[in-house]
């Protein structure tokens, strides 16, 4: 409310100088730039060839694409001979209608180049494993086994690999982008005569909302 | 509980074995005062001493990362509160971050102080937390009732900010919803102003006391290259000698303008832990104090940048962190150019620094689990999501 009252008077007066509004109110989009040339980038691709796929750069974070039969040999190229000794974070990404399927992605840290970090990315085809990085840096343990469980991309190598966050026995990987938002049936229901399988109140209910 | 025969042999590490008949597995939790939560470890013990522990999570799994491809930009804040919820305004402030950071976006100079104050105070409230409840785990229960009168003062502020005393919902993409409210700032600098004597009696109750050293010295050593090699970060990698804050690594906001310092110390053990969350709280109350004299000489200016009515960041991916009170908490956003997040991951802190617990519990008792549990400080809510 007392935001709008604030904008009320101001926009005739931007109105009156476009220009001098204009010009400063605009900060540039951010775009993807090509990083190939980049000095670690060009390091990577000649001591382990082969392995860099692309690079990228955007919001000045740079985003290397592996190779994934390369994977583990860059990670550790990346560890021993740049300094980047810790893992920040691993995630994957599910683009459902690509080929292939998953990116894996590695966020690492460099405490002796300045906090420099670079991101590392990795296709991994639907069914296929990925290598385990978790002999490089032991935290990918838990994140992987995390991937694994929302995703179900297994990962080849890894010492430890159960589900974490859904229970053993779980169906289904919930980060994929095909499983429903709404959940499955998994079975768990302790009052199947009071409610329904699907869930939520009976049709009759006067409280059931539905949703389109 | 089962009963698993095992060797002299299995404790090796460990030390002299206590028993050396029979290791025995024992469930600790998931429904345990001293877990913080629904978190359950399996340990395997000889006699009192750990051979191994092994954490099992998943408990308040929410699905919350799934929720978010579903939610509008502005609709993911309030699903952020509810990931480390005695810290919700630094998640709100991770993940505005990630996304102004895709955008593009300039933040307003007051908009930025404002937010490092939630950020303070947030953290100030986490770590008196955590003081109460690490300290009623081992059986002082007397610090509990001091930290949270303070801690009261805190929460009653943020009610009087933006309604909620816990989950907060109080940063918007691009700035801030609220103005702060007409003498809020005179209120939190003489809430701030006292809180060094607090914090000195919070001190005397514990720093000397010869209990809390006994059963915190030497419990629970982490060194920085396990720190590191665990990804553990906040509190317990500056307890082990490294000065490295999000703040200052990879500044954000309006950081680099305020004059604190990086608190460490060297033995990495529980007690150290805790005299670096202490000698947090005052540099917090120190930027606390500097912002507070900055806003009080800049009362107007906006609060919200230029930001487009329909949030629809371009299609790429971008990382941003804070520190968080436990650590690097960080949000990855892959954006495919909607109006909502293709994938937003959460890097959770507490989950990460969990990992290490096995390691700096082997070989200890079990009542010093109890005190590792404590040190690392998790919420559960973050470790599951």
């Amino acid at each position: 409310m007392a935001e709008d009252t604030k904008d009320a008077p101001a926009a005739p007066a931007k109105a009156a100088a476009p220009a001098k509004a204009a010009a400063p109110a605009k900060p540039p989009v951010p775009a993807a730039t090509d990083a190939t040339g980049e000095p670690l980038v060009a390091a990577l691709a000649a001591a382990v060839p082969g392995a860099v796929v692309s690079a990228k750069k955007m919001v000045s974070q740079t985003t290397i694409e592996i190779a994934p039969g390369k994977l583990v040999e860059a990670c550790r190229h990346l560890k021993d001979k740049e300094t980047f000794t810790f893992l920040v974070d691993l995630t994957a990404v599910d683009w459902k209608e690509r080929d292939p399927r998953f990116d894996v992605v590695y966020w690492l840290h460099s405490f002796d180049r300045g906090n420099e970090r670079v991101r590392l990315k990795a296709g991994v085809k639907d069914g296929a494993a990925c290598p385990t990085v978790s002999e490089v840096w032991e935290t990918a343990n838990w994140m992987e086994r995390e991937v694994f469980d929302l995703f179900g991309i297994p990962f080849e190598g890894h010492p430890d690999l159960r589900r974490i966050l859904t229970w053993d026995g779980f169906q289904g990987h919930p980060l994929r982008k095909d499983f429903p938002v709404e959940g499955i049936d998994t079975g768990a229901a302790i009052y199947p005569d009071r409610y329904p399988e699907g869930g939520g109140p009976p049709p009759d209910d006067k409280n059931r909302k539905t949703v389109s | 509980m089962s009963e698993v025969v095992g060797t002299a042999g299995a404790v090796e590490d460990s030390g002299h074995p206590m028993l050396g008949l029979r290791e025995m597995e024992l469930n600790f939790g998931p429904q345990h005062p001293s877990t913080h939560g629904v978190l359950r470890i399996v340990l395997k013990v000889d006699g009192e001493r750990i051979v191994s522990a092994r954490p099992d999570i998943g408990y308040l799994h929410r699905g919350t990362e799934k929720l978010f491809e579903t939610e509008t930009y502005p609709m993911v804040i309030p699903h952020t509160d509810r990931l480390d919820y005695v810290a919700a305004a630094t998640n709100n402030h991770a993940y505005v971050l990630v996304v102004e950071k895709l955008l593009g976006l300039e933040i307003p100079k007051r908009a930025q102080y404002i937010r490092v104050v939630l950020d303070e105070m947030q953290r100030i409230s986490s770590h008196l937390l955590w003081l109460a409840t690490a300290a009623i785990d081992l059986g002082a229960i007397t610090p509990f009732f001091y930290t949270f009168r303070e801690r009261e003062v805190i929460l009653d502020l943020f009610e009087e900010y933006c309604g909620a005393r816990l989950t907060l919902n109080c940063m918007r993409v691009g700035g801030l919803e609220e103005e702060l409210t007409p003498g809020w700032i005179e209120k939190l600098r003489a809430f701030t102003e006292d809180l060094g004597s607090k914090i000195d009696e919070y001190e005397e109750l514990l720093t000397e006391n010869r209990i809390w050293k006994d059963r915190t010295i030497g419990v629970g050593i982490l060194t920085t290259d396990r720190c590191i090699a665990w990804g553990v970060t906040g509190p317990p990698l500056r307890a082990s000698g490294l000065a490295w804050d999000i703040r200052r690594a990879i500044p954000y906001e309006c950081y680099p303008a305020l004059d604190f310092e990086i608190p460490t110390r060297k033995n990495a053990d529980t007690y150290d832990r805790y005299l670096v969350r202490i000698a947090e709280l005052r540099q917090s109350r120190r930027i606390l104090l500097q912002c507070c004299d900055w806003l009080t000489a800049n009362p107007t200016g906006e609060i919200r940048g230029k930001v487009p009515r329909v949030i629809k960041p371009p299609a790429g991916e971008a990382y941003a962190s804070v520190e968080s009170p436990k650590g690097e908490l960080g949000f990855y956003l892959v954006s495919n150019g909607g109006n909502r997040p293709y994938r937003l991951r959460v890097r959770p802190p507490s989950f990460i620094n969990l990992q290490a617990l096995p390691e700096m519990a082997r070989g200890h008792m079990v009542s010093d689990l109890v005190a590792i549990i404590g040190t690392i400080d998790i919420v559960l809510g973050e470790v599951d999501r």
